[in-house]
């Protein structure tokens, strides 16, 4: 594809090669002056300040020798290479040729392998210590910015290792989420829930759930409007993987468990995203991190 | 007789402010140094996180350190070699104040988190306009100097610092333009990778212009007055002129292999790049070889150590960076310490250097004495300096090397070997090397400060005469 027009095309040829060839040209004119200076105090007859002045010694061959390599070396490779506006170069070369070059040398020698592994069901994956060594490589190198060396996750980033799973722990559904990513919304309840008061009451109903410490009294009255929340963590606050809502009564808190962490997380709300990695990696791969992910956690399997 | 005195004042008021901003700036760096070690040192305070403190010191370092230091050095070195007073006094106090006030304006926005977000070039739209005002008064006075000489030729310093003054006039202006939708904040005018592109050629040209053509025209006057011999060869300054400030503008797109700008200006930016070796090394020669029949001074003055010792950073840096705009080299260094190692081999190695050795040999003259209170204290300068940029370069080479290898290495199952973490801890000895050569180096400006300080309070200012030109010019 030509990436501007003929006149651009032919502007970028002539500016590149006249600043070029002018430097050529420069150098040896320079060259061809002759040795004016004589000896080692052989100065130009011009004086500033009192005693600055310049002698005139011939440009040194090793420089010029240097010179002119790096000219001539650079026509050559703007013949070869892209460079001289839409002239692709003879060698045909460009950034993504190179990088689909690499690839495919890298799919070529592993394409088996991937594919091998992959083939496997669930239950044989996870039993394979080839099939896991590389998983948790994948691991290592895609997942860990979010989730951790070891699984365990970060505030907003859900910990892969507890007995908690937003979107479901079957190899099926987590296979799922890495394909095409998760976005997890909170919406905000603090106007709903009449501000501030209204959102501490809910805080220590949830609270509640849990059997964690809090405020009876104020749990009650959280109770009492917690039709808001139903339609997506249930009548008993089990959450709802389908909606990735969370179970509120086991203590796992994905954006911290604190009086403070759970009213922002109710008045403001919370907005999590899994990305999609369909784009970025392999099906087998992903098929390998999938059984990887389950095998760490308190996962149900199949 | 010419009874007139040159304009000194300007020049002591940026020389000393030279120091100061050399501390403060330096000082940033230090402490965003030793935030790579312990991050807690931010002190979970959004003013001194470390993305808000690094393009401080970086401004910091560069314009208010680099800048005072070539606007000092420029209009001390126009007036010697024009034989002439500056072009205007008034504008010469504007430029002074107004550079200070833009500083001090970049120190209170860049901790506040106001960023255009373009590197180098941070400042938000209505401090670029000042700098706009400012820089064209700094040409005004300067090329208004030159141009009321007394002497027919104009001095070789003359064409670097004014290829420095119209260049860089011309990035920042292309490169600032924007469209302002509040008193903080701007949308560049370009988009994508077209702004990338302009990016990098203001860039690449601040280090080409500011920090290289504007230190050239430093050492231009400075290397054979305190060398007390002739430049080496004035046609290798013609050549070399010429073919750095033509080259150099190319070599931006060597910032953006492999990346959405175009195949053809990438290897335009990396021919260009190495093209530009050999006019790079034509300053280098002639700074050098000026010292020919005069080596052994290099026994006994600490200042031209200093020169020499920055002309040889300026080699390695001038050959490592053609070098590191090859693809393949790039593709192993880009992201990496190794760049960060770079950048100061040529920034404390050449220009630091360069600009202290000039100091050196100023400072004294604007206070009445030939030489600095204590020539011991130049000399244990220049050994902590010089201890303190070998240990800095030689950590973040082999730190960025590593990190290099690192993120290419692959296990026998074609997946990465080490996470991004695995690089990082495997940093940590070499960010402690770091720190401790950029202790060193600020410990140096310290006794620079106490040197100074101690030269400028003995007989008080002077201002010197006009000279008389010498008759056979």
């Amino acid at each position: 594809m030509n990436l501007m027009s003929e006149t651009w095309h032919w502007v970028v040829i002539v500016i590149t090669a006249v600043n070029i060839l002018a430097c050529w040209w420069l150098i040896r004119w320079s060259s061809a002056q002759g040795d004016s200076s004589k000896g080692d105090n052989d100065t130009l007859d011009h004086v500033w300040d009192e005693n600055l002045q310049e002698r005139n010694q011939p440009l040194p061959r090793w420089w010029l020798i240097l010179f002119y390599g790096t000219i001539i070396w650079g026509f050559g490779y703007l013949i070869a290479y892209p460079g001289m506006g839409n002239f692709a170069g003879t060698l045909g070369w460009s950034q993504e040729g190179q990088w689909q070059a690499e690839v495919d040398a890298v799919d070529d020698i592993y394409a088996e392998k991937y594919a091998r592994l992959a083939a496997l069901d669930w239950d044989d994956l996870v039993a394979s210590d080839e099939a896991m060594l590389t998983a948790s490589r994948l691991f290592a190198a895609n997942c860990t910015t979010c989730h951790g060396s070891d699984g365990g996750g970060a505030v907003g980033f859900p910990s892969l290792r507890d007995s908690e799973w937003n979107w479901g722990s079957d190899y099926d559904s987590i296979q799922a989420t890495i394909v095409n990513g998760r976005i997890g919304v909170m919406p905000p309840w603090g106007p709903a829930l009449g501000g501030d008061q209204g959102v501490a009451e809910m805080v220590q109903y949830v609270l509640s759930l849990s059997g964690s410490d809090h405020d009876p009294a104020m749990a009650a009255k959280g109770q009492a409007k917690w039709t808001m929340c139903l339609a997506c963590h249930g009548p008993d606050g089990k959450g709802n993987q389908a909606l990735g809502a969370p179970d509120l009564t086991n203590n796992i808190w994905q954006y911290g468990g604190s009086e403070a962490d759970l009213a922002h997380s109710i008045a403001i709300g919370r907005n999590g995203e899994m990305p999609a990695h369909k784009d970025l990696l392999s099906a087998e791969k992903i098929k390998l991190l999938s059984a990887y992910v389950g095998s760490l956690g308190d996962s149900d399997g199949s | 007789m010419n009874s007139q005195a040159y304009n000194d004042k300007v020049v002591r008021q940026f020389s000393i402010m030279t120091v100061v901003w050399g501390i403060v700036g330096m000082l940033v760096g230090v402490i965003i140094a030793a935030q790579l070690m312990w991050p807690a040192l931010n002190f979970d305070l959004p003013w001194l996180s470390y993305a808000r403190l690094r393009p401080l010191h970086t401004n910091a370092v560069i314009f208010a350190f680099g800048g005072s230091a070539l606007m000092a050095t420029a209009f001390y070195v126009v007036q010697r070699t024009c034989h002439a007073r500056l072009f205007s006094d008034g504008l010469a106090a504007f430029v002074f104040w107004g550079w200070q006030l833009i500083i001090v304006a970049a120190a209170v926005t860049l901790p506040l988190g106001l960023t255009q977000g373009k590197e180098y070039a941070e400042l938000i739209w209505p401090i670029d306009i000042a700098i706009a005002l400012v820089w064209v008064a700094f040409a005004v006075v300067f090329f208004g100097t030159i141009a009321k000489r007394t002497v027919k030729h104009i001095y070789v310093a003359n064409w670097f610092y004014g290829a420095f003054i119209l260049t860089v006039a011309l990035l920042h202006i292309v490169n600032s333009l924007a469209i302002p939708t509040s008193l903080t904040h701007s949308y560049p005018v370009y988009a994508g990778a077209v702004d990338a592109m302009v990016q990098w050629w203001y860039g690449h040209n601040a280090v080409g212009f500011f920090l290289t053509a504007g230190f050239l025209g430093m050492m231009y006057y400075f290397v054979p007055k305190q060398a007390e011999r002739p430049i080496y060869s004035y046609r290798l300054s013609v050549v070399h002129f010429w073919a750095l400030i033509s080259i150099y503008m190319w070599a931006g797109p060597h910032h953006l292999h492999y990346s959405a700008v175009p195949d053809w200006a990438q290897s335009l930016g990396m021919v260009f790049s190495l093209i530009l070796l050999a006019p790079s090394w034509g300053g280098m020669i002639n700074g050098i070889m000026t010292l020919s029949g005069a080596w052994h001074k290099l026994r006994n003055d600490p200042i031209l150590k200093f020169m020499i010792v920055s002309l040889s950073f300026y080699g390695m840096s001038t050959f490592e960076g053609p070098m590191m705009s090859i693809k393949t080299v790039n593709s192993l260094s880009h992201f990496t310490d190794w760049t960060i190692g770079h950048v100061h081999s040529g920034a404390l190695g050449w220009v630091a250097m360069m600009t202290v050795g000039a100091l050196y040999c100023l400072i004294p003259r604007l206070y009445g004495r030939t030489s600095m209170y204590s020539v011991k204290l130049i000399d244990i300068h220049f050994w902590t300096t010089t201890i303190g940029v070998v240990l800095y370069i030689a950590a973040m080479w082999i730190a960025g090397v590593m990190q290099g290898l690192m993120w290419r290495a692959t296990n026998d199952d074609g997946t990465l070997t080490y996470t991004f973490i695995e690089s990082l801890n495997a940093t940590y000895p070499y960010y402690f090397v770091r720190l401790l050569g950029g202790v060193l180096v600020l410990g140096g400006m310290f006794i620079m400060a106490y040197n100074t300080w101690k030269t400028a309070t003995d007989k008080g200012a002077v201002d010197n005469p006009v000279l008389e030109p010498s008759p056979a010019t």
